[in-house]
């Protein structure tokens, strides 16, 4: 009796233990405080939508698992076998309408309710109409990187989005148009918004307003090849003074300055010029990002390596070192040539 | 009883013999043109955890890969295909296989048959199935074709378009995914046809349709499913062949082609296949938890009408797999609905079993165990998919690690627990030995800590914000240590099916001999000897209630006075 006491009470109390543990888990080891793009972290109105609805259907559920997982966990302890039993066979019970009547109707109930409450919240975000100081940005998805464009403002950027922070008083939202160049993408940055697929023939749109500022990380959520892991997103949220500014510096043709011209010839003369653009030179390509303001941005490589001369040269040198896999061929230049080609492209503010 | 005693005993000569070659190539021969249903069934279950071995390996190698950021143990390639073979062989060649393994051996048993209704399609559907496995690996070493180089496809099981098209996916793996899923699904298919023939047309005298075992029951209902699932996938393979190869433009967005559709056939086919997955999973629970309970199933017309109940609504939502893609808001609302729609059925399920144990006196043999483990699992399975229907929510979990952790709670929580329960209930009655109830308890005290360990854990990096199918991450985002947890789990589980592997291997040749009957059962099959003889029954049973067995053991109160 003892022995099988003690079997189930194991068995009940292992899963419930191991769910606890594990639940804590995240708090005790998740590392770093502010560094997660946690969903429960939510910094824009489609976020916290999100967030409130997922407390209160985090609450249902959380209440039928206890009830539920509660009755069989005392079931299994309740009615376990005891070396004291006799032979007999306990009572044959074969069902009874008024019970299952009753677990019938219950489950209805819950459903209704949940799919009301989710059914606001849907046509809450997702139509949502679009207020007239909202800023468009159109972001197409490339295999492994990100293209932002701002067609009201004639900015084409990559892989860095800046937007101006939005409050209740003055509101700017952001409104994202979404398509895509090769194959299927996905545009999540989960403090700011849920996801939303960039499927080629098939835009997509959605809005984020921000309400604090600062930097807010993400990534592409559908698998699109061979570097769909380091496809990260960045998303800056600026003041509106730094945004206007950023925009002015961003509306200004390349930077041209003698002293690296060599570097400007090779860029000029070699392949680079068929898929990369800086305004103001011959380089008009659009396979790859346009490089016209490149020192603006923190990371290079669609957040694979970080904006330093060093990891320039080794992208420049080969691409494969940081992202193996990415689309832009290794050139076979020499060191001083791409020395050069560093030195130009380090002006590019 | 069978005729397991010759008359002549005494005289065979019973010196030990070395098998000759001859001898072995009969024996193999035997098992190659075999069109007995129980050799078939043994053949797919032995061929499906073959492949749980190797795509067990696979996940082991992600898991490394994964356990610390900026791991170099696979490269980007190879870690994508690890991820998609992965994927493909546990639903196709490791679930399906298994499960409608079960189904062949068990059916005709339990139903007082001598064989399936269509015995060589039931051996064709195996081969085709076979083939199909076969194919899909072979792409290791032929994928690339002319090139000699080997490559596997890489691109998901769910293989969208257009990363499918020739210009993202030149050579020939993905050639191989499509055509070993086309050839797999027609054995598929035959398998099913094969199932609901035999469950309609050969029941034994007695044996009314509410008379029949859940198990026969829900493997009926899973293949009128498959018939409807499989054949989309079907198509949708062929045009994306046609595509690839005759210029045609389904799926091909250069060309204005959609990439939309091919989501609608594949999760058209996909929603529904898990449900063929898991009803069968269902069934073996179906089976267990009484027996061990002592008890009959607490509502058994619930029951069947629950899973029937599934089966349609499963066919109605989808796009619930597609709630990121840009439906409107109405079709969002509709695909919610109907995906908490399920949640009933489901629940009405769960709310059974709790009562057949209810009242019961459980014994906590492997076999139940398992199936414990099953229910707390595949309750909370349905919860966090009553999350994922939840479209705003879904915004954020899709393609997270959230996703990974609800459904590898189902295949594995609940299925893959469940096949576990079924091995150890139904291995004596194959082999006519039991398995180790020792080896029993490692192997399902570790696999559960494992288990939970790995996939409690996904869903907490999934509220981090981690995506699905990444072969590193960034090592700020706080999903380091969750993930290196999330590792070690993984090879808790892997060690545990080694042990579970071997007892199978040492209980064959030295496991206690199992008897008729070594659960005090009340189905059919355990009337026959064990191992059954090829032809079953003797002479055709005839049954009057639902727990034949039971009426035999207690003609003091049968369960006929009390049926509906
Ligand atoms: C075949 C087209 C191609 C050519 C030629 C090419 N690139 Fe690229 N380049 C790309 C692509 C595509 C990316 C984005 C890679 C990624 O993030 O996956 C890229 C990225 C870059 C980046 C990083 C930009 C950023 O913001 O992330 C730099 C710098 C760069 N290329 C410089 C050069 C230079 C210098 C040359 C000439 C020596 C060159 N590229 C030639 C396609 C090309
Ligand atoms: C109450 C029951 C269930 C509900 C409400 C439910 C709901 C969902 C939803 C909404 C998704 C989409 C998640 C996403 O990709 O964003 C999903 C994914 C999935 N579910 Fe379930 N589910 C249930 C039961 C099951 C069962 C029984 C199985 C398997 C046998 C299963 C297997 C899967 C799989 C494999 C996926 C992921 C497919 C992929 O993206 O690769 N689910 N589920
Ligand atoms: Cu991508
Ligand atoms: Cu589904």
């Amino acid at each position: 009796m003892r022995e099988h006491g003690a079997r189930a009470i194991r068995l009940v109390s292992l899963p419930l233990l191991c769910f606890a543990a594990v639940s804590a888990a995240p708090i005790a080891w998740a590392d770093g405080p502010q560094s997660s793009p946690s969903i429960f972290a939510p910094a824009s109105t489609p976020a916290s939508s999100i967030q409130d609805l997922s407390w209160f259907v985090l609450a249902i559920t959380g209440g039928i698992f206890v009830t539920v997982g509660g009755l069989l966990a005392w079931a299994i302890f309740r009615y376990r076998a005891r070396k004291t039993d006799d032979d007999s066979e306990p009572a044959q019970i074969y069902g009874s309408t008024q019970v299952e009547l009753a677990w019938t109707v219950i489950p209805i109930l819950i459903v209704v309710v949940l799919f009301l409450t989710t059914a606001r919240i849907i046509f809450a975000i997702q139509d949502a109409p679009k207020p007239q100081v909202a800023l468009d940005v159109t972001v197409v998805g490339h295999q492994f990187w990100w293209e932002f464009r701002y067609p009201k403002l004639g900015i084409v950027t990559a892989n860095e989005l800046h937007v101006p922070v939005s409050s209740a008083l003055e509101p700017r939202p952001t409104f994202l148009h979404l398509l895509s160049a090769d194959v299927d993408h996905s545009f999540w940055v989960p403090q700011l918004a849920g996801k939303t697929d960039l499927i080629p023939n098939h835009p997509n749109d959605m809005w984020i307003d921000p309400r604090h500022t600062g930097l807010y990380v993400g990534q592409c959520a559908q698998f699109c090849g061979v570097e769909h892991a380091k496809m990260l997103l960045r998303v800056y949220v600026d003041t509106p003074e730094e945004f206007d500014t950023w925009v002015k510096q961003q509306r200004q043709p390349g930077m041209q300055d003698s002293s690296v011209a060599a570097g400007r010839h090779i860029f000029e003369t070699e392949a680079c010029t068929n898929c990369h653009t800086i305004a103001g030179t011959a380089a008009t390509g659009t396979f790859g990002p346009n490089l016209t303001h490149l020192e603006s941005r923190a990371t290079i490589a669609a957040g694979a390596a970080l904006n330093t001369t060093e990891n320039l040269h080794a992208w420049i040198q080969d691409p494969d070192h940081f992202k193996p896999g990415a689309l832009m061929p290794a050139m076979q230049l020499s060191g001083e040539q791409i020395d050069e080609l560093v030195a130009y492209l380090t002006t590019l503010h | 009883m069978a005729d397991q005693t010759l008359p002549i005993a005494g005289s065979l000569d019973v010196t030990p013999q070395r098998l000759s070659r001859a001898q072995v190539l009969e024996w193999l021969h035997g098992w190659v043109v075999t069109v007995d249903h129980k050799r078939l069934g043994i053949l797919y279950v032995v061929y499906g955890i073959i492949f749980l071995l190797v795509a067990g390996a696979e996940a082991m190698a992600i898991r490394i890969q994964l356990a610390w950021p900026g791991m170099h143990f696979l490269s980007p390639e190879l870690y994508n295909e690890m991820f998609t073979m992965h994927g493909t062989t546990m639903v196709f060649l490791v679930g399906m296989t298994i499960l409608f393994g079960f189904a062949n051996y068990l059916v005709p048993l339990m139903i007082g048959a001598r064989d399936m209704a269509f015995p060589r399609l039931n051996a064709f559907s195996f081969w085709m199935t076979a083939f199909g496995g076969l194919l899909i690996y072979y792409s290791f070493i032929g994928g690339f074709g002319l090139y000699g180089m080997g490559a596997a496809p890489d691109v998901g099981w769910w293989a969208y378009a257009p990363l499918t098209a020739r210009a993202f996916s030149p050579g020939h793996a993905t050639d191989y995914w499509a055509l070993a899923l086309i050839v797999a699904g027609f054995g598929t298919l035959g398998t099913a046809i094969n199932i609901i023939a035999t469950a309609l047309s050969m029941r034994c005298r007695g044996m009314s349709l509410l008379r029949m075992p859940l198990f026969v029951w829900l493997m009926l209902v899973t293949s009128a499913l498959t018939l409807i699932t499989i054949t989309p996938l079907t198509a949708a393979q062929i045009m994306l062949l046609i595509d690839r190869y005759l210029g045609g433009h389904f799926f091909d967005t250069q060309a204005g082609g959609s990439a939309v559709v091919w989501m609608h056939f594949f999760w058209i086919f996909g929603h529904p296949e898990v449900y063929v997955l898991v009803m069968p999973a269902f069934g073996i629970a179906n089976e267990i938890i009484p027996v061990f309970s002592r008890k009959a199933i607490f509502g058994y017309p619930a029951m069947v009408a629950a899973s029937v109940g599934i089966a349609f609504v499963s066919m109605g939502v989808w796009a619930h797999h597609m709630f990121t893609v840009g439906m409107t808001s109405v079709g969002n609302a509709f695909f919610v609905l109907s995906t908490m729609l399920v949640g009933i059925p489901t629940g009405i399920k769960i709310f059974n079993w709790v009562a057949t144990i209810w009242g019961g006196k459980i014994r906590f043999a492997t076999p139940m165990l398992f199936c414990l483990g099953f229910l707390f699992q595949f309750l909370i399975a349905g919860l966090t998919g009553i999350m994922l229907s939840v479209a705003p929510w879904n915004w954020q979990l899709h393609n997270s690690y959230f996703v990974i952790a609800h459904f590898h709670y189902v295949l594995v929580g609940a299925i893959v627990f469940n096949i576990f329960a079924g091995i150890y209930y139904w291995y004596p009655k194959v082999t006519g030995r039991m398995l180790s109830e020792t080896l029993g308890k490692w192997h399902f005290w570790l696999f559960l800590i494992g288990f939970h360990i790995t996939f409690d854990t996904m869903h907490f990096v999934g509220f981090l914000g981690m995506p699905r199918s990444i072969y590193t991450y960034e090592p700020d985002r706080g999903w380091n240590h969750l993930n290196f947890i999330i590792s070690i789990g993984g090879m808790i589980q892997g060690i545990a099916v080694l042990i579970f592997a071997w007892n199978l291997v040492q209980s064959y040749f030295r496991g206690r001999k199992a008897g008729n009957d070594p659960w005090d059962a009340w189905t059919l099959e355990w009337s026959t000897p064990s191992p059954p003889p090829a032809y079953n029954f003797a002479t055709d049973p005839v049954v009057h209630s639902r727990r034949p067995l039971w009426d035999l053991k207690h003609p003091e109160d049968p369960d006929w006075k009390y049926e509906a």
